[in-house]
């Protein structure tokens, strides 16, 4: 059923379209208003779910991880310093191989105090254990948190699942999104049922001290699980596809084919970039798009693909990693130098802190990279 | 893609109308999309709102430089230091303000193809009771003249998402609707 909703509220009706049991949040500021309809609909008895209101971002996720080590499908939901503040227990989380989903509205971290969107929140929680989605719209927001379960609940994944989405431009955005029917959705994502969990009937014990002795071969497992994980994450989106006819992958090229210049985007600055492609080949550029919708695992091999032909390769980051450059810059790099391609690359910073990502601002992005020097970072826009 | 820019004082509902008219052109059957400028909203400070509403899925997530369609929920904003309604609108854009004045009495009527349109939408929600006399709440009243002026919803759609959206008094609200439909010019 196709309605007008925010991208706070697909993710609160993703959470109950999946069917989760259980939602533990911590409802102040940077909160958003995705907890605040999750707790209107359990209230309402439209989703029978327990609702747990607790004092800290860390211990919402500390409950999440109780009740999903339980064997019961958990949700959170944060932003910002709350996810910053989640740190520590999403290691855990991950480590504990409990395949839970949470939705992460991307905003800038303090100070200055900040509510717009920005990725150094998620950026800087990359190295958790946990898998990492960027949505481009509010119906991308609604589905990647169906697709998150059935990735994450796999056998051979166990590892949980963050879907981001840019403050305001999605978060408080209402576009066109189309719900999934309850029965046709379960059919996609059946209950939850691990395999191994908490039963006081089958006692065991989770999380014990570790020697060096296995330490190392729990890292492991987790290195093949998010090999794994890539494989699924196409498959799954196919799946989806073929049943409710929106596909999706870890990554997508938009006129990438015949293009000397490809950005590489993320986030709602990948929906912009492409309605900026289509109007730079206007102009007679050949310009192309690649979106990073799965950051974690790393599509290397789709990235590679992708970008073997270009000319030039631009990459758009709404972060930075302090005293290097963007994070995605990097990574792009990274996979372009194992597949032994020199192409010329340029690290664009842009939208920190809700800056607005025009189409505008894309066209100067572009116009840069040509007439500026690769392999180098560049703030775009900046006031001096 | 038609891109319209609304502009209103904090507690006037300029964020509401962007929602109501996306909400209307979504049941005629259009994608659309809606959202506030994302600034610390009070009341009384200028306001911006955004709709787009086009045939194809809408990818730009930015907010609207270059507007087809002006809305002035609040006439003291023309002129009104820091303040530039006119900013970036298209050759041939249409503008439709809230006043008692008459289109030809805005010296933008006319030039550059521009198309002025006015309807006393206060009086409108005043009469509806809809806010109080001295802080009237115009936003579902001009979404009425919207629809009139530009097409891009059916009055129906209109009064169908003001019972959608707003909580209450929602036959006045769209009385208020159908009053500017009848009478802006």
């Amino acid at each position: 059923m196709k309605t007008v909703m925010n991208g706070d509220f697909a993710a609160s009706y993703g959470a109950m379209t999946s069917d989760v049991k259980f939602v533990a949040a911590y409802p102040i500021t940077p909160q958003t208003l995705i907890v605040e309809k999750l707790s209107e609909l359990v209230a309402d008895g439209e989703l029978d779910a327990s609702f747990v209101k607790v004092e800290s971002e860390h211990s919402a996720m500390a409950a999440c991880i109780g009740a999903q080590a339980a064997g019961i499908r958990t949700f959170t939901a944060t932003s910002s310093q709350g996810l910053l503040l989640m740190c520590e227990v999403l290691h855990w989380a991950a480590r504990a191989r409990l395949p839970i989903v949470l939705a992460n509205v991307n905003r800038a971290i303090a100070p200055g105090w900040s509510i717009w969107a920005d990725a150094q929140d998620s950026i800087s929680q990359r190295d958790t254990g946990w898998m990492q989605v960027y949505a481009e719209n509010n119906q991308d927001v609604y589905d990647s948190i169906l697709m998150a379960y059935k990735i994450a609940e796999d056998n051979d994944v166990l590892l949980p699942m963050m879907v981001n989405l840019d403050a305001f431009f999605l978060s408080h955005t209402s576009e066109v999104v189309d719900l999934i029917d309850n029965d046709k959705a379960k059919e996609f994502l059946p209950a939850y049922d691990p395999e191994y969990k908490l039963d006081p009937n089958n006692p065991r014990a989770f999380g014990a001290l570790t020697s060096p002795e296995h330490y190392f071969e729990f890292t492991y497992k987790m290195f093949e699980a998010m090999e794994v994980a890539k494989k699924k994450i196409t498959q799954v989106g196919k799946e989806f596809g073929d049943i409710f006819g929106r596909y999706y992958d870890m990554t997508e090229s938009y006129k990438i084919d015949d293009a000397e210049t490809v950005l590489v985007t993320f986030g709602t600055i990948a929906g912009t970039a492409k309605e900026s492609v289509d109007r730079l080949r206007k102009e007679g550029k050949k310009v192309g798009n690649l979106k990073i919708r799965v950051f974690r695992p790393f599509p290397t091999e789709q990235i590679i693909d992708a970008l073997k032909n270009a000319k030039r390769v631009v990459v758009i980051d709404r972060d930075y990693s302090y005293g290097n450059e963007g994070a995605f810059y990097t990574e792009i790099k990274g996979a372009l130098y194992d597949a032994n391609l020199r192409i010329d690359t340029y690290g664009m910073i842009a939208g920190l802190g809700g800056r607005d990502v025009s189409t505008a601002v894309i066209k100067e992005i572009v116009e840069k990279a040509e007439t500026s020097e690769p392999n180098k970072t560049y703030f775009i826009g900046v006031k001096r | 893609m038609i891109e319209i820019r609304l502009h209103g004082r904090g507690g006037q509902g300029a964020v509401k109308a962007a929602e109501i008219l996306a909400r209307a052109a979504f049941y005629d059957g259009k994608v659309v999309q809606s959202f506030p400028f994302f600034g610390v909203e009070r009341r009384g400070a200028p306001v911006q709102a955004f709709t787009r509403i086009s045939d194809d899925v809408i990818r730009i997530h930015s907010y609207i430089y270059e507007p087809d369609v002006l809305v002035v929920l609040d006439p003291t904003l023309i002129g009104a230091e820091g303040v530039n309604i006119l900013d970036g609108l298209q050759e041939n854009g249409k503008v439709i303000i809230n006043s008692t004045k008459k289109p030809e009495d805005f010296d933008f009527h006319g030039k550059n193809g521009i198309k002025v349109f006015t309807v006393d939408a206060t009086k409108i929600a005043i009469e509806q009771k809809l806010g109080s006399a001295s802080a009237p709440i115009v936003n579902t009243a001009i979404v009425g003249a919207i629809a009139k002026v530009t097409g891009l919803v059916t009055i129906g759609s209109v009064k169908k998402a003001i019972f959608d959206t707003i909580p209450r008094y929602q036959e006045k609200n769209a009385a208020a609707a159908e009053a500017t439909f009848n009478q802006v010019k």
